[in-house]
């Protein structure tokens, strides 16, 4: 069973066990095609397992998770965390997309001029045509980051997930990504999820946020799911959140841990 | 003309049926070992094929001892340690330094026992320099159909996974969201490397064979970002060092200590260097950006 034409991804129920710990419990939501998504949550919510779980790495304990009926090419396209190349790796950018679309056929390539024309055309729509005849691991994490989305995207996939792409990214480049994918979404018709540990930097772009904690998630708007009754309830605790200018902090509320969860700047996240 | 001419290239080097094979032997060697070598920079595992090769001496040097011609003994052993390299573990080469360095102390102590026990034998003298160093000019023209068949089969295999191993070679986690197994790529590249690694003994040694599939690859990679370029460059480079040494081992015949000649390892091996130098000081030549 897949989708039509106007869903990126349904998530069905879908519960994870991993050595008697459930990582997942019972996460349902789908995701429109031309929309961006936050995945937000801290470290150990279950956001990397999710991921895994969707690109098909990770068989879910209970539930399904529906993809695209694409006929010949990928249904997915991924853009892994903390990605860092070899500075000497001799390899462009351009090279790199390439591989994007067809780096899992065997055989050597030929040159092709269809292929060297959509290499072209998806470098143009991330804004990376200026670097991607430089080699990809003496680019500036930024400049990394667009050449790993065109690879992602190269291949014409319905939904793309990029897992905590701004971890390494300053604010101005961060900004920048952001409003790419948003742009990404809506001309290319793909359901983009992104992973965030902190949504501020998403959420002037995102359409809808899914907010995991403790492997339970709540997903809608950002005004409907960030919310102190909603995150309460999911959180098991009582949680409040605090609007100033135009960002949200989310605070455990509750007597002695009262640790603001966000924001919350961790590294490493697995 | 005529004169400089042969002064470079002192007489008889085009007419001598010796020299031809060696020209075609190691053409052929050099091409295979360049191709692969490549993507032996690309993954940083100049130290595994400097242990396939180490291994690989020792079947050489065991064939000796039954009385097989040498490269069958370097190939059956140097896919056996790509075997055991896999099984190991080394795909993820640049964490297992001493998994490799195990295999490759394993390997010299084998060879050494090997040619001690071949060098009491009258049949198997000079053992010794031909495994580890070579004998370019005495290998026979008619190894030259398995060569080709064992170096046309590795390459085969490199033009099959071309795609699948750029991209496991530029990031595990890319490949494996395409589905790529990076431990099937990994090892079918293993094989090459190790068919790679026993033609490059055959020819210029056990010792010296890491510098061939390594060395003009390096040099290419200095030269270009393109990887299909970098093949191209490395095997005309490749060409280059293997010929120019075979060119200066006939002239050295004419240089002291007179009428013995140089070996032609050291030649290749030092045309080998010297490419990795001129390539870096190109790279690194003054007003060029970046």
């Amino acid at each position: 069973m897949s989708l039509g034409g106007d869903v990126g991804l349904r998530v069905q129920d879908v519960t994870v066990e991993l050595g008697g710990r459930r990582v997942l419990d019972e996460v349902r939501f789908e995701l429109p095609a031309g929309t961006l998504t936050g995945l937000i949550g801290s470290n150990g919510a279950g956001k990397t397992t999710l991921m895994r779980v969707i690109l098909g790495q990770l068989s879910p304990t209970r539930g399904a998770v529906l993809l695209p009926d694409v006929a010949g090419h990928r249904a997915v396209g991924y853009v892994p965390q903390k990605f860092l190349l070899d500075p000497d790796m001799p390899v462009r950018g351009r090279d790199l997309v390439a591989l994007g679309l067809d780096g899992h056929r065997l055989g050597f390539p030929l040159p092709n001029r269809e292929r060297r024309r959509r290499v072209a055309e998806i470098l143009r729509a991330v804004g990376a045509e200026a670097v991607a005849d430089e080699r990809v691991g003496r680019l500036s994490g930024g400049e990394q980051q667009r050449i790993l989305i065109a690879h992602a995207l190269v291949s014409r996939p319905r939904l793309l997930l990029l897992d905590e792409p701004l971890a390494n990214l300053d604010l101005r480049s961060a900004r920048e990504v952001v409003d790419l994918l948003a742009r990404v979404a809506r001309e290319q018709r793909v359901a983009v999820l992104i992973s965030a540990h902190e949504m501020n930097a998403l959420l002037p772009a995102m359409d809808r946020v899914i907010y995991l904690a403790d492997g339970r998630a709540a997903c809608g708007t950002a005004e409907e799911v960030v919310r102190p009754d909603v995150l309460s309830r999911l959180y098991g605790h009582r949680v409040e959140v605090i609007r100033v200018g135009g960002r949200v902090l989310v605070i455990a509320g509750d007597s002695d841990d009262a640790e603001p969860s966000h924001p919350h700047h961790h590294d490493g996240a697995f | 003309m005529g004169a400089v001419l042969r002064a470079i290239v002192e007489p008889g080097f085009f007419a001598s049926p010796v020299v031809r094979a060696a020209v075609e032997l190691g053409g052929a060697v050099t091409v295979v070992a360049a191709l692969v070598g490549v993507f032996t920079v690309l993954r940083g595992q100049s130290f595994a094929a400097e242990a396939v090769g180490d291994i690989g001496a020792s079947g050489g040097s065991s064939a000796f001892l039954v009385g097989a011609g040498p490269l069958a003994g370097f190939v059956a052993f140097s896919a056996a340690a790509a075997t055991v390299l896999e099984l190991i573990g080394v795909q993820r080469a640049r964490g297992r330094d001493v998994a490799t360095g195990i295999v490759l102390g394993l390997g010299f102590g084998l060879t050494a026992l090997f040619l001690y026990l071949a060098s009491s034998r009258e049949s198997a003298s000079g053992a010794t320099a031909t495994i580890l160093f070579g004998s370019i000019f005495a290998i026979p023209a008619t190894a030259l159909p398995l060569v080709l068949l064992l170096g046309g089969t590795a390459v085969l295999l490199l033009a099959v996974i071309y795609r699948p191993l750029l991209l496991v070679s530029i990031s595990p986690e890319l490949a494996a969201a395409r589905g790529i197994s990076a431990r099937l790529v990994g090892f079918a590249y293993l094989l090459a490397l190790a068919t790679a690694v026993a033609l490059a003994a055959e020819t210029i040694g056990a010792i010296l064979s890491t510098a061939l599939v390594v060395g003009p690859a390096a040099s290419a990679l200095r030269l270009t970002s393109r990887p299909a370029r970098a093949l191209l460059a490395a095997a005309l480079i490749g060409l280059a060092c293997t010929w120019g040494g075979l060119l200066l081992a006939w002239d050295s015949y004419y240089w002291p200590p007179l009428h013995h000649g140089w070996p032609a390892s050291f030649f290749i091996v030092a045309l080998v260097v010297l490419s990795y130098l001129l390539a870096g000081a190109w790279t690194h030549r003054p007003g060029r950006g970046r």
